[in-house]
This record gives C-alpha cells, structure tokens and sequence, in this order.
C-alpha cells in the first residue's frame, strides 16, 4: 500500500516542483548572488564586489527619490482605494435590501481589475492627452476650464495622476472582496442592533467594521505590496521616453528596469530587486503586527 | 478555506444583512438617493474612458482630434484592419493564443495533480511543499527577472513559445495550487474510497472521480488564469524581445511608443478594442466562479 502511495505521490509532484524550483525559486536565488557582483551582461564575467552595490545604493540619489515617491503610494494608494471601496461596499449592503442594480454595479465596478493594465496605461494617457483628451474635455463642460492640465507633462501631477488611474481600476476588486467578507456577517446582529435603535453609522462602525477588520488588514498588506513594486502603470504612461518629466514618476521597479535592461547595470539592478524584496517582507511583517488588534471569532 | 463560504454575493440568497427598519422612512429614502448617485457616479467614470476608447475606434483621425464628443458620421472599419494586419495585432493574437494554449493547459493538469495529492496524501514534507508554493504568491515577478533572462537564455528557450509557455504555467502554479488545494480539500471522501474498494488504482481513482467532482474548482482557476496570462506584460516584454513573436499587451504597448502609429489614434484604438474585448466577454460570461476564485485568496491570506 506504502508502495503505492508514492508511486502517486511522486509522479503527481514533480512536475509542478520541478518547474517551481526552476523557473521561480532559482532565479529568485539568483538574483541575490547577483546582486553581490558588477555583472554588466556583456561577458561571462562576473566580478565579485561584496556589498559595494548596496554601498552605492544608500548613496544614489536617484534611488532615494524613487524610493521616496514608493513611500508615498505606500500612504496614499492603499489609504483612498480602502476608503473608497469600503464606502460603496457598505452603501451595497446597508441600505435595506440589496440597493437597486447592485448586482449591475459589481460588474462594472470590478471591469478595470479584468482589462490589462497595459490598456488602462494607454487608455488613460490619452484621456490625460491635453488635445484629444476626455478629461480637459469634461472640465471645459462643466465649467471648471481653469482646471486643465497637461496632466502628464506636469512635473508635479505626472505621479498623482498616474496613482488616480490606480485606485480606479482598483476599488472595484475591493469592494468585491469587502462584499463577501460582510456577507458572512450573520444578519442577526444587525437585527439586534436596529431594537436598539443603533443608525445606519453606528451599525458599521460598531458591527461592520470590527468583524471585517481581518479583511482590511489583508487587504491594506496586498496595497501596501502594489504600492512598493509598483510598476505597469508608470513603465506605460511615463516610461516611455526618459525626460526629465518622466524622471518624476520614476518608482523603484522602474529604475530597477531602467538600470537592467536599458544600462545592462544586471548587477546593481539585482540589488535594487533585492532591497525591494527586503522592504516588501518588512512591510508585510510591520503592518501584520501593527495592525493586530482583537479579532472576533462568531 | 472552503469554496462554499467565499461564494460571491448572491441576490437570490438575499444575502444583505437587512437594516429597513433605521431611521424614519425619509432618511432611508434619503439614504437611497445619496447612495445611488454615489453609485452612478462611479458607474460613468469606470464605463465613459472605454467607451470613448471603443466609439474613438470606430472615427477618422480628424474626427477624433477635432470632434472628441461627436459619435462617427461613419464607421470606420478601415481602423480595425490597419490595426489586425499593418500593426500585426492579428500577428499577436495568433501568438497570445498559442502561448496560453499550451500554458492554461498546462497550469491546469499540473496544478490539479499537485493540489490533489497536497490534499489527499499524507506523507512527510507534505506542509513544507504547500507553504513553499504559498510563498511564491507573495513576490512579485519583476523581482527575478534579471537571472530568468539569463536562465531562459541558456535553456535556448529565448524568443520561443515553449519557453514563455513554461515560465507562465511556472508562475501561476503558486496561486492555483493554492487554491484548488483548499477547494479539493472540500470535496467528500467516501466516492473515491469506494472506488478503491472496487479496485480501482490511484491513477484511476483520480482521472474518473476526483477530476470531475473538481470541475467547478478547476474551471474558476481556467478563467482567473486565462485573465492573468492574456494580460501579462512583463514576462513577455523580457522574453520574447523578438517583434514577429510579440503577444498582445506587449505588442500593444509597443506600438504606442512607434512614430508611425502615434498619430494614427484610430488604429490604435481599435488594437486596445481588440485586445480588450475578450477578457470583458469572458469576465460578463463567468463574473461569478471568477470572483470566487478571486476573492478567495484575499479573503483567506
């Protein structure tokens, strides 16, 4: 019987281990040897340094600025997208019975989350396009013409209104994933707190909230994550050319990039992914722990 | 983790914890309107860029500088077939489709086999392999692109479909493991052990009773994997640099960078239509099982 078991067990692994080890977890061991050498790319060669890349990564200024503008998505990003998704989650199941064409809205809402973030770049730099573009458009329509922008060959609004294009395609996802934790929230409790005479607010701030915390912390680590290798969104709609402008958007992931595969810079590109990983873990850790308050088992 | 309990909302269920009785009639009237303008506002502001974006498709390129608001005076299908054959979005699909082809098949029947030994067998390092693959949903991919340029080169996997059909089904096993492990958990025992009791081998007992009775799992990581791999950009964008092999996020992309098409908006509006199309009509079509799958790892990380 033994025998058998593994007859199974073995054959049924080893493909997905096999394929993991090689194509995941190897070059994730890779990339710290790497990171520990001057490899330009250009030979076999690769000169051992030590810890000089990361000497020089504390020094560069350029790292400093990209990591400075990861450390206020990191505020700002998950911040918006939970206010907002939590907003039209409890608009959806607070309102009596299920609000009218709920079921309309969490389609549409959730569409950006299943078109490629590609698209969205593209679709959106032409909605910033300060000739052809809706947004310029909408605010000569209604009057607000002073608010027109080149959006995104403003050196200071390139960045914001990249992460505006985040949360957008963002909140939906949320708000699904907010929807489904409520729902496991037995209605009996909201029973009794209406014979109280609790509102609408204290309902969600006293039952809600506290019973989905788990969810939100969850869902703030996952932000906190895209907000630290964020990178399609500004490799499409600043990346492109290398102004001074697109400079301003330029996260840590994107110089990473840059570094790699414009500069052939492998070596010290791999060890900007390498304090990226460092700081994406301490993240997760930090804010699991931070974040931990009573949770509430029914 | 059960799938049962992460089903997505349900109307039918009437699900919504019922609170009609706050408030006095009008504020919950009043509630209402806030609620549905709220609502509706979002609903314009997710629905007008693609349908500027898809309208755009179908106007001349004087139309679309000078007239943004106006709908076509005709449709201009001549935007869709510079797109398909002069800007090779034909040539890219063919290559998305290859790829993922061989790549969902893959992640598909590896997975399955994985997920269903990681929830049926007991044997040791059983929870060691389970949270490694754990782990490899945590880090994001650009992290190891560098040293996976260079394996895939050695492995003269550069610029080939096998190559990036490998490394997708690699990098989607983590989640999909994950997921129909804890879904074939779920699944009663008693129907496979009874097949053992007829004789049936392991193989057998697998392919005719845990296979079918996994299908709905199975079908929500179909759906959630052929977004993710049809969308992909930067796996291709490093492995395939070769322009005649390019898949379509990535040779979109392109595209908006060439001169030549960067005043031609009507073709490149119409290569995003296409593009896009797909995944919103498999999204419309599978909106449940899809946000089962999910949801579920956020839910339960």
């Amino acid at each position: 019987m033994h025998y058998q078991k593994y007859r199974l067990i073995v054959p049924f692994l080893l493909p997905a281990l096999a394929l993991y080890g090689v194509f995941v977890l190897y070059p994730y061991a890779q990339a710290m040897y790497l990171s520990l050498t001057g490899w330009r790319g250009l030979s076999a060669n690769k000169p051992w340094v030590g810890l000089d890349n990361y000497q020089r990564l504390i020094e560069d200024e350029r790292f400093r600025e990209a990591l400075t503008r990861n450390a206020q998505l990191l505020v700002v990003l998950p911040i918006l997208t939970i206010a907002i998704a939590l907003t039209f989650a409890a608009l959806f199941t607070q309102g009596g019975q299920a609000i009218k064409g709920a079921g309309f809205y969490r389609i549409v809402f959730f569409f950006p989350q299943v078109i490629s973030a590609v698209i969205v770049g593209m679709l959106w730099s032409y909605v910033y396009n300060p000739n052809i573009g809706l947004l310029n458009g909408v605010l000569d329509g209604v009057g607000l013409d002073a608010l027109q922008q080149s959006w995104l060959s403003d050196r200071s609004l390139v960045l914001w209104a990249i992460v505006a294009v985040a949360i957008w395609s963002s909140v939906g996802f949320y708000m699904v994933i907010y929807l489904a934790a409520m729902q496991s929230i037995p209605t009996s409790f909201y029973e009794a707190a209406t014979l109280d005479g609790a509102s609408r607010w204290t309902s969600f701030r006293d039952i809600t909230f506290p019973l989905i915390w788990e969810t939100i912390r969850t869902t703030a680590v996952y932000l906190g994550i895209f907000a630290l290798d964020f990178f399609v969104l500004v490799q499409v709609m600043a990346g492109g050319s290398t102004t001074t402008i697109a400079r301003r958007a330029e996260v840590a992931a994107l110089y990473l990039y840059n570094e790699a595969f414009d500069d052939n810079r492998w070596g010290y590109a791999s060890a900007i992914g390498v304090a990226l990983l460092v700081l994406t873990l301490l993240l997760s850790i930090v804010f699991l722990r931070l974040a931990k308050r009573e949770t509430y088992e029914y | 983790m059960s799938a049962e309990a992460i089903r997505p909302f349900d109307e039918a269920r009437g699900a919504v914890p019922t609170v009609a009785a706050v408030g006095s009639g009008r504020r919950s009237w009043l509630f209402g309107g806030i609620a549905q303008t709220l609502l509706i506002l979002w609903t314009l502001m997710v629905v007008f860029p693609f349908l500027w974006m898809i309208v755009s498709a179908f106007k001349s390129n004087p139309e679309i500088v000078f007239s943004p608001w106006q709908l076509p005076d005709t449709l201009q299908w001549g935007n869709f077939e510079r797109a398909w054959t002069e800007a090779g979005i034909g040539r890219f699909a063919v290559n998305t489709l290859i790829v993922l082809a061989g790549s969902l098949t893959g992640t598909l029947v590896i997975s399955a086999m994985a997920a269903y030994v990681l929830a049926r067998f007991e044997f040791p390092g059983r929870q060691f392999i389970f949270y490694l693959f754990l782990a490899g949903t945590m880090f994001p991919v650009f992290l190891a692109l560098v040293p996976l340029v260079f394996l895939v080169q050695d492995l003269r996997l550069f610029n080939t479909y096998q190559g990036l059909m490998l490394v997708y089904i690699a990098y989607s096993l983590p989640f999909t493991i994950f997921f129909l492990t804890g879904f074939m958990k779920t699944l009663p025992n008693e129907v496979g052990e009874a097949a053992v009791m007829d004789g049936a081998g392991p193989y057998r007992v697998f392919f005719d009773v845990m296979l079918p009775m996994a299908k709905p799992g199975i079908i929500a990581m179909g759906i959630f994997n052929f977004l993710g791999q049809w969308n992909q950009f930067l796996l291709p964008l490093v492995l395939m640099p070769n322009p005649d092999r390019h898949l379509l996020s990535q040779g979109l992309a392109a595209l908006a960078i060439q001169q030549g098409y960067q005043n031609d908006y009507g073709a490149l509006f119409a290569a995003m239509t296409i593009t896009m199309v797909p995944t919103l009509v498999v999204y419309i079509i599978f909106q449940r099982r899809l946000e089962a799958g999910l949801t579920a790892g956020a839910l339960k990380g």
